[in-house]
């Protein structure tokens, strides 16, 4: 007999977290906390120069060191087939260098000792001979005649253009910039940064000597994708290879590509037979792992007399670094970044983009983003309070007179993409009065007459997420779909295993209250199990916002298949016909009689104890959810800063963050994550960058150089939310980690730009530092 | 060389290569991994623990430094089964996403109520600013932390209560 209980964790509620418990006490358990018998350490040696020349590499001396088991060179790799492996974008990238080092921080050779210690002691007496070649250090440098030759190792490749990209219509663009009132341009580089998790990436390679299976305990937040891959590099058989992804401390797209030290590590827990440990320093991580952006864009926007926005043009270049191990959907040489005529009804555009190679580390990865669309967002909000500046109307107003609205939706951009479902208008009316904006707008004429430096920057952003369609988008062929695997024990408890996996955005939690949705077993009974791939149904793991509306509709349909069977189980308990039985959230009952009714509880016992005729045992069932589209989700940040005319330091004084995430499954989770990506763009607006002298040395290696935001400087955040349900998503979601770094920089820059607009200053490059805002105020002569 | 400190209130020794880190003594030597490596240079602050009841960033400490000394590290704040205060904050106001740095926050917080149980907002962001989170945006962080002061202002406020009823018998 059912029990009217509290069902507790249902969508919607903001229930604590499972996850914390292990974390709280110290007993999370990341990739260096992992110690197995025999273990060996792992250091990589890595070239200092930007381009060079391998003349000789002399392991001699490291090789005798104490402790030192071996010294693999990338010679050694060859003789294996393993000096280079592919790149998801397609590419080839060094393993270890056996001809010339394309990056200062390349991978030279690696040290395989008994400790930590005795590994990077040894990696010091390696003596590498080096001829200096030039460097080439951004996309100008690279189309320059006679710029040296990059990837001279590639059959074909004359020169150090890696691709050309395009999209929407030329033509009709054309013809529309030809009648247009006005042209306004925008050039803007969006530097390049770098996802920097507090937790840098490492693995553990064990290969077991007698049965061959490679156990790879790895910070992948894509371990299936990464087993495929791998099997596909080393040719070991797929079955043999296990990838076992444990806590990860924080991810933002740094974690999803292969790293050559994975593939070194496994080789050499081959040869030798011990597991071998990698984990890289932070100097590591910052010069050689996945970097984000590098984009030199420039926008074009045709407006007409009345402000309405009539074409949109937009070219790139892209600045790849020295391997094209840009990690996104293979048809999307820039990723997403078409998705740039926003949230704009723009009736004609055209993208074009060109990829270089450089003498910097490879890897374009979507920082805390969805394949480039942050870079979009970026631009096209920049374009458009410009635009709104040059025009001398109001940005908030002439942002509303060229929304989408909502009835349009689905709404077909002009670069193909259907937008699912939003409210701009709704979005941005809630932001603004929740600032007061038209007060603050008095406020701040008052405020410029009395000489002092103050703005409101607006975004109101438009996000693509949710990879696939599989049909449009894959990495290297494999579909992006993404499953759930949900197997409910005799007792009524329940054990949930996705493809994705988390890096601290509580999946664990989440992810249950879809099933607890969906089929009303309690959140606290359903354990949810993510990262090993021995254990888990395949799918193409987390980033670009993709869990919730992949791996949370492959939860929820996964719950109803099982609700289906259950029904069944059901009728024939209250023994009734299947027709007639009804489900209200874990209660069974026969239509028109309430009081009679099965707990779901009561059929999970009966799937294993009690069945009809003719049905199969068991209450299980697993589902690959291939989405019909991408959610886009949606905002409008408001940003409100003051500058110092001595110093050119800008003080965020309020910011509002209004996100359409959609359906929210648990609002405390939801604006965890919109706080930290707040941050994030906070950051990469006014703090992050990795930069290069012209010989190609990194200058930001490291934590004092490559400057995060701490508790000091991050803003306090106004939260709000508007509530528009994707149509095609089962539970109504859209997907919600990265809205804020995508929604956010615009927001900041463009309350920058409000500020000094009027006096003539239409750009200041990220990070937008004290030095560079006193800069351009003191070419204007508005400094002190 | 030796080296012995109390590490959560036991004796714990080595015989140790005097240049070790205390983050690596600890991590390695004796099998406490809740205190993290992030950055190597002082300057994200997972690898914080207690020196006798101070935040010191363990990466940039010798183990032989603190012979002789008390270390807390995250391992050490729970009674048994119970939460800290500090740590029941960081669950209840969601001041963890990832947990990496959650250590050292709850290490830095926990130090910062010692010395003063009832602070401000700033003070709280001040006392927190030498580590780095990537996930919260600190506002949670700091609203744990002003969580825990109130437990614990509360569970002070019972003692003093108890006291006074005991002493007016």
């Amino acid at each position: 007999m059912a029990t009217a209980t509290h069902l507790h964790g249902r969508i919607g509620e903001s229930i604590k977290r499972k996850e914390d418990a292990r974390f709280l006490r110290g007993k999370g358990n990341y990739l260096d906390d992992f110690v197995l018998p025999n273990m060996l350490h792992m250091a990589i040696l890595r070239s200092p120069h930007a381009h060079a020349r391998i003349k000789t590499i002399d392991t001699s001396a490291a090789g005798a060191m104490p402790g030192v088991i071996a010294v693999v060179t990338g010679e050694l790799m060859a003789q294996h087939k393993l000096a280079w492996m592919p790149t998801l974008s397609g590419d080839t990238q060094a393993v270890l260098a056996t001809d010339k080092v394309r990056f200062q921080g390349q991978e030279v050779a690696a040290v395989i000792a008994e400790t930590k210690y005795q590994a990077e002691d040894a990696r010091e007496a390696i003596i590498v001979d080096y001829e200096v070649l030039p460097a080439v250090t951004s996309p100008d440098g690279a189309k320059t005649a006679g710029a040296p030759l990059i990837r001279d190792e590639k059959e074909g490749q004359k020169d150090n253009h890696i691709y050309h990209w395009e999209s929407g219509n030329q033509a009709t663009t054309q013809a529309a910039f030809a009648k247009a009132h006005k042209v306004v341009r925008l050039h803007t580089f969006y530097p390049r940064c770098h996802p920097a998790p507090l937790e840098t990436c490492g693995c553990i390679a064990d290969v077991n000597g007698a049965t061959g299976k490679a156990t790879i305990y790895m910070t992948s937040q894509a371990p299936h994708a990464i087993r495929t891959v791998f099997a596909l590099v080393t040719g070991l058989p797929e079955q043999q290879i296990r990838i076992i992804s444990p806590d990860i401390g924080g991810g933002f797209g740094n974690k999803v590509p292969v790293y050559p030290g994975y593939v070194v590590a496994t080789a050499a827990s081959l040869l030798i037979g011990r597991p071998v440990k990698w984990v890289e320093d932070r100097t590591e991580n910052l010069i050689s792992t996945g970097f984000a952006r590098d984009y030199h864009m420039t926008g074009d926007l045709a407006v007409d007399k009345d402000g309405k926005m009539l074409a949109l043009r937009v070219h790139l270049d892209s600045d790849n670094g020295a391997f094209f191990s840009d990690a996104q959907p293979s048809k999307f040489k820039a990723g997403l970044f078409h998705i740039v005529t926003g949230s704009y009804d723009i009736p004609t555009a055209h993208v074009t983009a060109d990829g270089y190679y450089t003498n910097k580390a490879p890897g374009g990865v979507a920082y805390r983003c969805s394949f480039r669309v942050t870079e979009a967002s970026y631009l096209i909000e920049r374009l458009v309070t410009n635009a709104a500046i040059e025009l001398g109307i109001d940005q908030a107003e002439f942002r509303k007179r060229n929304f989408i609205q909502p009835e349009q939706f689905p709404y077909t951009s002009a670069t193909g993409w259907v937008y699912d479902s939003g409210d701009y208008p709704k979005a941005m009316d809630v932001a603004l009065k929740q600032l007061g904006y038209d007060e603050l707008k008095k406020d701040v004429e008052a405020r410029r007459k009395k000489g002092e430096v103050t703005g409101i920057g607006i975004a109101s952003f438009t996000e693509v997420v949710g990879a696939g369609h599989g049909a449009d988008f894959d990495i290297l062929g494999l579909r992006m779909f993404d499953s759930a695997e949900l197997r409910v024990h005799p007792t009524g408890k329940a054990m949930l295993r996705m493809g994705v996996k988390s890096q601290g955005q509580g999946h664990e939690t989440t992810f249950a209250q879809i099933v607890t949705e969906e089929l009303g077993i309690p959140a606290a009974d359903i354990e949810v199990q993510e990262g090993d791939t021995d254990n888990t149904p395949y799918g193409l793991g987390t980033y670009a916002s993709r869990s919730t509306p992949v791996g949370g509709a492959a939860t929820a349909m996964v719950s109803r298949k099982l609700r289906d069977k259950a029904k069944k189980i059901a009728a024939h308990l209250l023994e009734a016909s299947e027709a007639d039985i009804e489900f209200d959230h874990g209660k069974f009952f026969v239509r028109g009689s309430p009081s009679k009714s099965k707990t779901i509880q009561d059929v999970a016992f009966a799937a294993y104890t009690n069945l009809p005729d003719g049905l199969e045992a068991g209450l299980e069932g697993v589902t690959y959810y291939d989405p019909p589209n991408m959610t886009f989700p949606f905002g409008t940040y408001l940003v409100v800063v003051d500058i110092d005319r001595g110093t050119g330091q800008v003080k965020v004084r309020r910011m509002v963050a209004v996100d359409d995430c959609g359906v929210r499954i648990n609002p405390m989770v939801v604006e965890g994550q919109i706080h930290g990506g707040l941050t994030e763009g906070f950051g990469i607006a006014f703090m992050e960058l990795i930069t290069f002298d012209e010989e190609g040395n990194c200058l930001g290696s490291n934590f004092t150089d490559y400057l995060l935001p701490t508790s000091w400087e991050t803003p306090k955040f106004e939260m709000g939310e508007t509530v528009t349900p994707s149509p095609h998503h089962p539970i109504g979601a859209k997907g919600v980690g990265e809205s804020a770094t995508v929604g956010s920089p615009a927001a900041f820059v463009n309350a920058v730009i409000d500020a000094v607009g009027h006096l003539g200053i239409k750009n200041i490059d990220m990070p937008v530092t004290s030095d560079k805002v006193w800069e351009a105020l003191n070419k204007v002569g508005a400094a002190e | 060389m030796k080296v012995s400190m109390k590490v959560n209130g036991v004796e714990r020794g080595g015989d140790i290569e005097p240049r070790v880190l205390l983050v690596d003594f600890l991590r390695t030597n004796l099998a406490q991994t809740g205190t993290h490596i992030g950055c190597d240079t002082t300057s994200c602050g997972a690898c914080t623990v207690l020196l006798d009841g101070e935040p010191v960033k363990s990466c940039t400490l010798l183990a032989v430094q603190v012979d002789g000394r008390n270390i807390t590290t995250v391992e050490g704040l729970a009674n048994g089964p119970t939460l800290s205060p500090m740590q029941a904050g960081f669950h209840e106001e969601h001041g963890l996403q990832c947990g990496f740095c959650t250590p050292g926050m709850m290490l830095v917080g926990t130090a910062l109520l010692e010395r003063n149980p009832d602070p401000t907002e700033d003070e709280i962001r001040w006392a927190i600013s030498g580590n780095i989170c990537r996930c919260t945006g600190y506002m949670n962080i700091v609203k744990a932390i002003q969580h825990a002061a109130k437990a614990q202002a509360a569970a002070q406020a019972k003692i003093s209560e108890t006291v006074a009823v005991a002493g007016g018998e």
